[in-house]
């Protein structure tokens, strides 16, 4: 059966310094298994000339040194690593709580998203911090979580404009995603709270406070209990 | 320890080296100098490793005084630089004196300049590289472009002066270019005939918001052809994403690591440095190469690098 972890995969050049891997092109839990597994390969064992990693729902992006490598010398070594996942043991994600205050000045989107799924601003909560959410991988900037799935009922679009600056800590929701900014980005997601938790510590060992495959709760805080966490 | 005063900040002026690598699991992308090519170069002017910490500026070049004196060169674009009110070339290395100033005006060409000091810009390390990240205010010096009064630190140099510059000749093949050679990006089949046609006919326009994160282009909108909905993956470095407005927009050295807007077309690897030479409003066009042509030509530009007709001494 080892043949069948290489199945379904494909490979597309991204660049002639890059190169996709893709499980599909579907956000399964199976491709994500597969995601951190390769990835973990990868990190353990890395390729010589390979330069970074970029993981995503059903997808890992290898940047490569183009003087050392070519997309299909890689792709050979790729599919060596490939054919050893069915045999791979991943850590069960640790289970990790992100305090947060919903609503007015931390939320601003909180009543629109009420609005638009025909909820009130206390179901939008309720519901936001009813499920328990996987780290599906990092990326767009440091220390940036997408989290899903979403509750069915309040997948909601992007802003039609962006936002030019997000404050540091908002919790946000986009589709059927959500995530908190780490620093003041511009952003299109809808914000329905802020969490005191600092997503992205520079000085750590683990600098992101959330790794890929963790396993998310949001806890509704008061903005008194926000507000002595943040002095903590 | 000497040191560069900085009288004068400039646009936007911030300590960069060859970025870091490896981190896109945490969501860091890379940074680095926007023209890395004129920074290697500035570096192997003053006697330094290619990859030292230098300063890179922004169509606006700071002041700086050098109180202990310093070996220095500037390369990429010319910014009119004066030392103490004397002409001071690009290309040339140049040993300042305790106490000179030296004074970088608006440009002349492109939108970068360097200035490379010997022993390099000390700052402590982030991740592995002195980088500047200043959308998250990482690396570099405090994490931002330099201010008024800052206070650099220059890293020891053991190496005396020697008089260096560019061959004019070598470097024409690093000069500034209109056309921008791309490779075919991950979704370029979502794009229809006439909307790959009306990208690689049309001029655009750098746009004024464009930034180290990704240069904003205006010109002939392109659409997808399909309903597809994109699954945000990985971006490499100059991958051109459209988002749904039409208008492409390239991703550079402080790039967001993940996207969800579909990648018409790729920079080469060999044109990423005529990326950081680009000004708002400059006009420019892309010609589509194939992968193997885009690493003969990268091969090329490394070959010249590490000649040594490039530097005469």
């Amino acid at each position: 059966m080892q043949t069948a972890q290489t199945d379904g995969v494909e490979f597309q050049p991204a660049s002639d310094q890059s190169l996709l891997i893709y499980f599909g092109q579907q956000i399964t839990p199976d491709a994500h298994q597969r995601v951190r597994k390769l990835l973990r390969l990868l990190e353990r064992e890395p390729i010589a000339g390979v330069r970074n990693l970029n993981p995503a729902y059903c997808s890992i992006l290898v940047s490569f040194d183009a003087l050392q490598l070519k997309h299909a010398q890689l792709v050979e070594i790729l599919r060596g690593y490939l054919r050893r996942l069915a045999a791979m043991r991943i850590p069960k994600g640790r289970e990790l709580k992100i305090p947060t205050c919903y609503g007015g000045e931390f939320g601003p989107d909180l009543n629109d998203v009420a609005s638009l799924r025909g909820l009130t601003p206390a179901q939008v909560i309720e519901l936001h911090a009813s499920v328990t959410y996987v780290v599906y991988f990092l990326g767009f900037v440091p220390g940036f979580a997408y989290l899903g799935e979403l509750p069915e009922a309040l997948a909601t679009p992007r802003l039609d404009s962006p936002r030019r600056s997000t404050p540091p800590g908002s919790v946000g929701i986009a589709g059927n995603q959500t995530g908190v900014y780490p620093f003041a980005t511009p952003g299109g997601w809808r914000l329905i709270g802020r969490t005191p938790i600092a997503m992205f510590r520079p000085n750590r060992k683990a600098m992101s406070f959330l790794a890929i495959g963790d396993r998310v709760r949001f806890t509704p805080i008061s903005s008194a209990r926000f507000a002595a966490l943040e002095r903590a | 320890m000497s040191t560069i005063q900085v009288q004068a900040p400039g646009l936007l002026t911030t300590v960069q080296d060859l970025g870091r690598q490896g981190f896109g699991p945490v969501g860091v992308s890379p940074s680095g100098a926007a023209d890395p090519i004129s920074l290697r170069v500035g570096n192997r002017l003053v006697g330094n490793k290619e990859g030292a910490a230098g300063l890179e500026m922004l169509l606006l070049g700071g002041t700086f005084i050098f109180p202990q004196g310093a070996v220095v060169a500037l390369t990429g674009s010319d910014f009119g630089a004066t030392l103490d009110n004397v002409r001071f070339d690009v290309g040339t290395s140049v040993q300042v004196r305790p106490g000179q100033t030296l004074r970088l005006g608006p440009t002349t060409s492109g939108a970068r300049c360097y200035l490379c000091v010997q022993g390099g810009i000390a700052v402590k390390p982030f991740l592995g590289s002195a980088s500047t990240h200043i959308l998250s205010g990482l690396g570099g010096f405090e994490g931002r472009p330099l201010r008024k009064s800052d206070v650099l630190g220059i890293g020891r140099a053991s190496k005396r002066f020697r008089k260096r510059a560019v061959n004019p000749k070598a470097s024409e093949n690093f000069s500034r270019r209109k056309i921008l050679r791309v490779t075919p990006g991950p979704q370029a089949d979502w794009f229809s005939e006439s909307s790959l046609r009306a990208f690689y006919e049309g001029t655009y326009r750098v746009d004024e918001q464009s930034n180290r994160m990704g240069l904003r282009l205006e010109g002939a909108a392109v659409s997808q052809s399909g309903a597809s909905e994109m699954i945000t993956e990985g971006v490499s470095l100059g991958a051109i994403q459209v988002p749904n407005g039409g208008s492409p927009i390239i991703l550079f050295v402080e790039q967001q690591t993940t996207g969800g807007y579909p990648q018409i077309a790729n920079v080469i690897s060999a044109d990423l440095h005529r990326l950081g030479q680009l000004r708002p409003r400059d006009a420019i066009r892309f010609e589509p190469v194939t992968f193997d042509h885009a690493r003969s030509l990268l091969i090329e530009q490394e070959k010249l690098l590490a000649s040594r007709e490039l530097i005469l001494e």
